[in-house]
């Protein structure tokens, strides 16, 4: 590869074995120039968030998150975001990649045009606490709203609580989901006021409610039976668009709103 | 930049009480069962006044006149009105929810939007019962003609 001599010595993020046939030789994996626009706020001197950009090389082998990485590490070390696992199962490192609402550890900077900036803001709708970091609590607490745990009636079995493998496939789309809030900071609604639910709980209480293992739906669909409950809900779709596990959210919120009536009449 | 679109709240949100009413689920209920019958109500009026007999070109004064003289278009028309009238308002009633912020801004739209559409409720109905094309004792030279036919 007839790459600069910086993109030569910096090693890759990230390191996977191409080959022969698809990517060249060992090691010789494409890099690229990459303009980052980052949100940056810090409390303590801003009112409102600014963007700075970092010109860095990456690789067709990193992802978002490999960039952010690079840049705390080899630009500036102020910048601050979460981030745990680094494999799309924490849900820690949720922020808005031009426009839409992804995991940072999930996007590939292939997938994305690196011929323009590439814009990286926190998730909207939740209380700013610096740079890419929001505050989630009002997140948590509709999700602890909607009870999120198994309830049951009777006493306890001296085994397990043994379930069918289509009483298990009828609520195991809404198993999936890691709390990352990439779908609940996408819904306009919750925009306004963070008053709606959101999403995520809605999600979460799906996969209690359909349980056939808990007694505890009512409670929730009492819950959820509220002017913030699923009526609130527009079908904008952009929580099912945003959600890095694939889950169907709209359809988990339209499954609910179903139980409710089908409880009502 | 979309920063400023939508800007980050400062204050984490306190939930309000939850309602414990069944509104929101009737409200919604109405909305779809309002839609589906405003469909038919719709399209039989616009074929009713626009494609049958003479089709466009009979309406005037007396078209009018001579539908609300029986009581099925009256129904008809009534509940066009008000189930018309009740979407449109619980449609405008959720999108001043979804996009006002303050409390008295959101209070302020929807006391004009409930005034706005009670008027026009009470008006269209009271029209729609006490329609008298041919009114007793008035100035015949502002009577429709065919209210001095006969």
């Amino acid at each position: 590869m007839t790459a600069n001599p910086e993109a030569t010595t910096a090693e890759p993020a990230s390191k996977v074995a191409i080959p022969e046939h698809l990517g060249g030789g060992a090691g010789d994996i494409p890099s690229f120039e990459c303009t980052f626009q980052i949100a940056r706020f810090l409390p303590e001197q801003d009112s409102e968030p600014h963007f700075e950009e970092y010109k860095v090389t990456m690789y067709g082998t990193d992802r978002v998150l490999d960039a952010l990485h690079k840049i705390k590490w080899e630009i500036d070390g102020s910048l601050s975001f979460r981030r745990s696992c680094a494999h799309g199962v924490c849900g820690s490192d949720a922020v808005r990649i031009n426009g839409r609402n992804r995991l940072a550890c999930k996007t590939l900077l292939k997938d994305l045009d690196t011929d323009k900036p590439i814009v990286v803001e926190a998730i909207k709708g939740l209380p700013l606490e610096k740079d890419l970091i929001v505050d989630m609590e009002p997140f948590f607490q509709s999700y602890r709203e909607i009870m999120p745990f198994l309830i049951t009636s009777g006493p306890e079995p001296t085994r397990e609580r043994l379930q069918s493998a289509e009483d298990r496939e009828r609520f195991d789309d809404t198993t999936k989901c890691i709390l990352c809030a990439a779908c609940t900071s996408s819904c306009p609604v919750f925009w306004t006021d963070g008053q709606y639910f959101g999403p995520a709980a809605i999600v979460n209480a799906h996969r209690f409610i359909f349980d056939s293992r808990d007694d505890g739906g009512d409670l929730r669909l009492d819950v959820l039976n509220d002017k913030e409950g699923v009526w609130r809900c527009r079908t904008t779709f952009n929580c099912t668009e945003a959600c890095p596990r694939g889950i169907q959210v709209t359809q988990a919120i339209t499954e609910v709103r179903q139980a409710i009536l089908q409880r009502a009449f | 930049m979309s920063a400023s679109t939508i800007p980050a709240p400062r204050t984490a949100y306190t939930r309000s009480k939850s309602s414990r009413s069944q509104f929101e689920l009737f409200a919604w209920l109405f909305m779809r069962i309002s839609g589906i019958l405003l469909v038919v109500l719709i399209f039989g009026h616009l074929f009713v006044n626009l494609w049958v007999g003479d089709g466009v070109n009979a309406i005037d004064f007396g078209f009018v006149a001579g539908k609300w003289a029986s009581p099925f278009w009256q129904i008809w028309d009534l509940l066009m009105l008000w189930l018309a009238m009740l979407h449109g308002t619980n449609g405008l009633r959720t999108i001043i929810q979804d996009y006002t912020e303050k409390k008295g801004t959101s209070v302020a739209l929807q006391v004009v939007l409930y005034t706005a559409s009670a008027i026009v409720i009470v008006l269209g109905t009271l029209v729609i019962f006490t329609f008298e094309p041919c009114p007793a004792g008035a100035d015949p030279a502002l009577l429709a003609s065919f209210c001095t036919a006969g």
